[in-house]
């Protein structure tokens, strides 16, 4: 493969949330790219080409550069973060194009995360739903021992699984419905799997799923889109397991007694 | 400026219990009369903001990410350190702090050690209660590994996420007391300037990052956990927003800054590949426990397949110089070895600059020995992530790695109960400079920022509240009004010469990183820091006639963010060039050229350096003012550190 590629490169431009926002051709600014650059030192080399000219760089959340933080994503070519599967907008590298491809790059885009300027969206109703019933109810100094509790390995291997989402959106911008049941699942899976969430399972699954309803998030009606963009390749799975949760919470009240 | 370190003296297993019975409490009616504002969000600052709220303050917090989970902290890979001695290898809190100042080379306070040692097994039972899902065995009780530069398996982790896990759960504490009124959260706000007036912090004023909107906020104190400034190097492991201005700017204002030149590159990042490159990737150095380093002996054969290179070809250096400790050798031991290999012309991978700068980490005879399947278990998501970024397939080739800006020691001088020289600034996890010494252990970062956040911050800020009490300053007095003005027209000048300037804020930080790197990096000496001293100025002069900065104060502006963080790097470096001109001894991470033992290691002079620098700032273009605080080493002898 050659070093450097040329693209067709096409991005959002959108100067604040009342602005009605459209596409740019940056073709002549998207040439010569190294193939060993990442998508977003890609569109580094672009903005440092259009400032060059007295432009306004393209605005784009990101921080960690290394997949984990969750803050970058962008629609490229009509997915979540590209298409290369469990890959972050940051980690995925423009040797994943062929030369003169044509490359479209969009917000993420769901009535709940309204477009602050160009890619940058608010996802803040994430922390809303968190801030719901997201956490067990421990005080700083009240915790036990850390060995007093046995758990199984599977156990906690799988509510690691759950709990490596990193936020970051894609699921909600994959999803016909703008639903936000993956992150949300996975969320109630890492803690309600786990003895240290039992307390408040049922309490939490409640309130988080009624933040999520209120925050204007969609229904999940099994698309499974979510899946296939999920950076972290977090399984429906765990919606499924929501799903049962929600049942035996509906069936119970309050203070966890079945009605 | 006066160093009174506040240490409590006696026998050190009592030290922290004794201090914590001598601090004065504030009752709990009277701490919903407390105000506090909290900068940060990573590790020290969720559990700080979270654990003050739950006592009953009033806690503003404050992160420049559009939420507070993203902190850097989130990417600490490796694992956090504690002293639980579930392995029943020998540790013990006794250990744990022994092993932390002799790894810190004799340049940490002995009495701050020890409390972190004896605070880091309650971390882990915060953790697990919060619903942290570390690595089990299969009998459902905690796995630990060992960690480059221990002997003992202390090390709890999550995979390869320990950070994210540890940062998700303080987050979750934090977000409760958000639901609970008790936090009220600001993101997407960077600080710009602490607000101080006789002898107190009163406050910050900080721009919100979506508005521009310029605002101060008072409280009753201020606890700041921005993190380190490893970035000032450009190409670092930090995330890209990392940066020195909290720390800078209430430096500014009176805070001491404490050993600025105590970095800390570390061995196992991914190599650059071209200009473009934005900043490099850490591979946990867990990876030091299976894969072997090695170079070709012959610079001839650097380009070839490291495969087809038989073993006479290969020179396994760490396992050769340090048979003892072999690949798992201290960080800055490993990262100095891989530079010398360099830079004598015996590195692999792509030329960038004039040399290659690589060398291989080869797991070939891991996967010989334990198979595959198990050292995917162990690291497949860092394979996974290699592979991703490098396009090359670890299992069937050597990995190529490089030391890179990781870590700082260095940072805000705190006395024993974190508090700055600026009465009522506290500095909480890799934004103070108290633990660590001139050299981090693995592991102990992640443990240093709970331990002030959930554990110490909580009774010592009680006890500055109860003797100080309030502040009667508030965001609408004429003090924070100045402040707010004063912001509005850095920013404004700023923006002015901006629009007339013509160089990218990157290209002045890159310039600024190649040469730090080259003159105040892994290796320094008394000519190269003299010359950076005469350069830094000039870039500093040439950044402010000539930065380039499109669009306007009152908007979403990543070149005005860059241009303000990067005007403080660059005041940073020379502070750094000055620190590390002034220290003439060869100590942890920090090695003068002059000063190597027979052996190639540093070598220290502790007769004349076994002292904190602490630098007073003293006017925009005066030379800082050094202060010393003594440091005496009751319990653990002063040795040479060796690890051969
Ligand atoms: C890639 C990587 C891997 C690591 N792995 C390990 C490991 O395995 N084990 C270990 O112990 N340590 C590890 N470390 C080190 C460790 O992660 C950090 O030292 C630690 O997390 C720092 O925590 P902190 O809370 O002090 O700061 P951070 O997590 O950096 O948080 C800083 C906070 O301050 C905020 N902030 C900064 N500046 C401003 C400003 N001006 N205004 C407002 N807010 C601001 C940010 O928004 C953020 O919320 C690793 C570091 C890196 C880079
Ligand atoms: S920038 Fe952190 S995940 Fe992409």
């Amino acid at each position: 493969m050659s070093e450097t590629i040329d693209l067709k490169l096409h991005v959002w431009r959108q100067s604040g949330p009342k602005d009605k926002g459209a596409f740019a051709d940056y073709s002549k600014h998207a040439k010569g790219i190294s193939t060993h650059a990442s998508f977003l030192e890609m569109l580094d080399v672009v903005n440092e080409r259009l400032v060059a000219e007295g432009e306004a760089p393209i605005a784009f959340d990101h921080d960690c550069r290394e997949g984990i933080c969750g803050m970058c994503g962008a629609v490229i070519n009509g997915v979540p973060h590209g298409h290369r599967k469990q890959t972050t907008t940051c980690q995925l590298h423009m040797r994943e194009f062929q030369n003169n491809a044509e490359v479209y790059v969009e917000p993420f885009r769901a009535g709940s995360f309204p477009i602050i300027q160009d890619l940058v969206v608010d996802r803040s109703s994430f922390d809303t739903i968190i801030q719901a019933g997201g956490y067990v109810s421990v005080r700083t100094g009240s915790a036990p021992d850390a060995n007093e509790i046995p758990i199984p390995k599977q156990i906690s291997d799988r509510a690691m699984d759950a709990a490596q989402c990193i936020g970051c959106g894609a699921c909600v911008a994959a999803c016909p419905n703008a639903s936000a049941s993956l992150f949300l699942s996975a969320k109630l899976a890492h803690l309600n799997l786990l003895p240290q969430g039992q307390p408040e399972r049922y309490r939490r699954t409640r309130q988080m799923v009624l933040a999520h309803d209120q925050a204007g998030f969609g229904g999940c009606t099994n698309h499974r889109e979510c899946e296939a963009a999920c950076p972290k390749g977090i399984s429906t799975d765990f919606i499924a397991r929501m799903n049962r949760d929600v049942l035996v919470a509906s069936l119970t009240d309050k203070d966890g007694e079945l009605i | 400026m006066e160093l009174e370190s506040h240490c409590p003296t006696g026998d050190i297993e009592k030290r922290w219990e004794n201090h914590r019975f001598d601090l004065k409490l504030v009752n709990p009616a009277n701490k919903r009369k407390f105000d506090v504002i909290v900068v940060g969000t990573g590790l020290a600052g969720a559990s700080a903001a979270a654990t003050l709220a739950e006592l009953g303050y009033n806690v503003k917090a404050f992160c420049y990410q559009d939420s507070p989970r993203r902190a850097h902290s989130i990417a600490a890979q490796g694992g956090i350190n504690a002293a639980k001695n579930y392995q029943n290898d020998g540790d013990s809190v006794y250990r744990l702090f022994y092993d932390t100042v002799k790894g810190g080379d004799f340049r940490s306070r002995e009495s701050n050690v020890y409390r972190l040692a004896q605070v880091s097994v309650s971390i882990i039972d915060q953790a697990v209660s919060q619903g942290v899902p570390f690595a089990r065995e299969y009998g459902g009780l905690l796995d630990n590994r060992s960690f480059g530069g221990a002997q003992v398996s202390r090390t709890f982790y999550a995979r390869g996420q320990t950070g994210q896990q540890l940062l998700l759960g303080a987050y979750s504490a934090l977000a409760k007391m958000i639901a609970a009124g008790k936090v009220a959260m600001y993101n997407r706000h960077e600080m710009l300037d602490l607000i101080v007036e006789d002898e107190r912090a009163r406050g910050i004023v900080t721009r919100d990052l979506v508005s521009g909107k310029i605002e101060a906020f008072t409280a009753d104190a201020v606890c700041l956990c921005t993190g380190g400034y490893g970035n000032v190097f450009y190409l670092s492991t930090n995330a890209k927003g990392c940066n020195v201005t909290g720390s800078w700017r209430a430096h500014k204002r009176g805070a001491a800054f404490a050993n600025p030149c105590y970095t800390q590159i570390h061995p196992t990042c991914i190599p650059p590949a071209g200009e473009y490159q934005s900043k490099l990737t850490l591979m946990s150095e867990s990876l030091r426990n299976d894969g072997r380093v090695w170079v070709p002996k012959d610079p001839a054969n650097a380009a070839k397949d490291p495969r087809s290179l038989s073993e006479k070809d290969r020179d396994y250096y760490l396992e050769r110089i340090y048979p003892a400790f072999g690949n798992l050798v201290p960080r800055d031991i490993a990262s100095r070895a891989a530079k010398r290999m360099c830079d004598d012309g015996l590195g692999v991978g792509p030329v960038v600059g004039d040399k290659r700068r690589g060398v291989y980490l080869d797991f070939a005879d891991a996967i010989k020995r334990e198979g595959k399947a198990r050292i995917e278990e162990k690291y497949g998501n860092l394979f996974e992530m290699y592979q991703r970024i490098t396009g090359d397939d670890p299992y069937e080739t050597p990995m190529r790695i490089y030391p890179a800006s990781h870590y700082t020691m260095g940072g805000l001088w705190v006395d024993y109960d974190l508090m700055s020289t600026i009465p009522g600034m506290f500095v909480l996890g890799e934004a103070n400079f108290s633990d660590h010494g001139a050299n981090r252990l693995g592991a102990s970062a992640l443990m240093q920022g709970l331990a002030d956040g959930y554990f110490v911050i909580s009774y010592t800020l009680g006890n500055y509240l109860a003797k100080k009490g309030k502040n009667d300053v508030g965001a609408d007095s004429k003090l924070a009004k100045k402040a707010v003005k004063e912001v509005e027209k850095k920013i404004a000048d700023l923006i002015e010469i901006g629009q007339k300037g013509s160089t990218h804020p990157d290209e002045f930080h890159r310039r600024l990183g190649t040469l730090m790197y080259d003159k105040c990096g892994m290796g320094r000496n008394a000519e190269g820091l003299k010359e950076a001293l005469e350069e830094i100025p000039k870039l500093r002069e040439e950044f402010w006639s000539d930065v380039q900065i499109v669009g306007s104060g009152t908007e979403l502006n990543s070149l005005l963010e860059k241009a303000g963080r990067i005007a403080d790097f660059i005041e940073l470096a020379e502070l750094m060039c000055h620190d590390a001109l002034d220290r003439d001894e060869s100590c942890g991470a920090h090695f003068r050229e002059e000063h190597v033992r027979e052996d190639g290691e540093a070598k220290r002079d502790d007769e004349n350096f076994a002292y904190v620098a602490a630098w007073e700032h003293t006017g925009d273009h005066g030379a800082p003012k050094l202060h010393k605080e003594p440091l005496e080493f009751e319990y653990v002898k002063l040795s040479q550190r060796s690890y051969k």
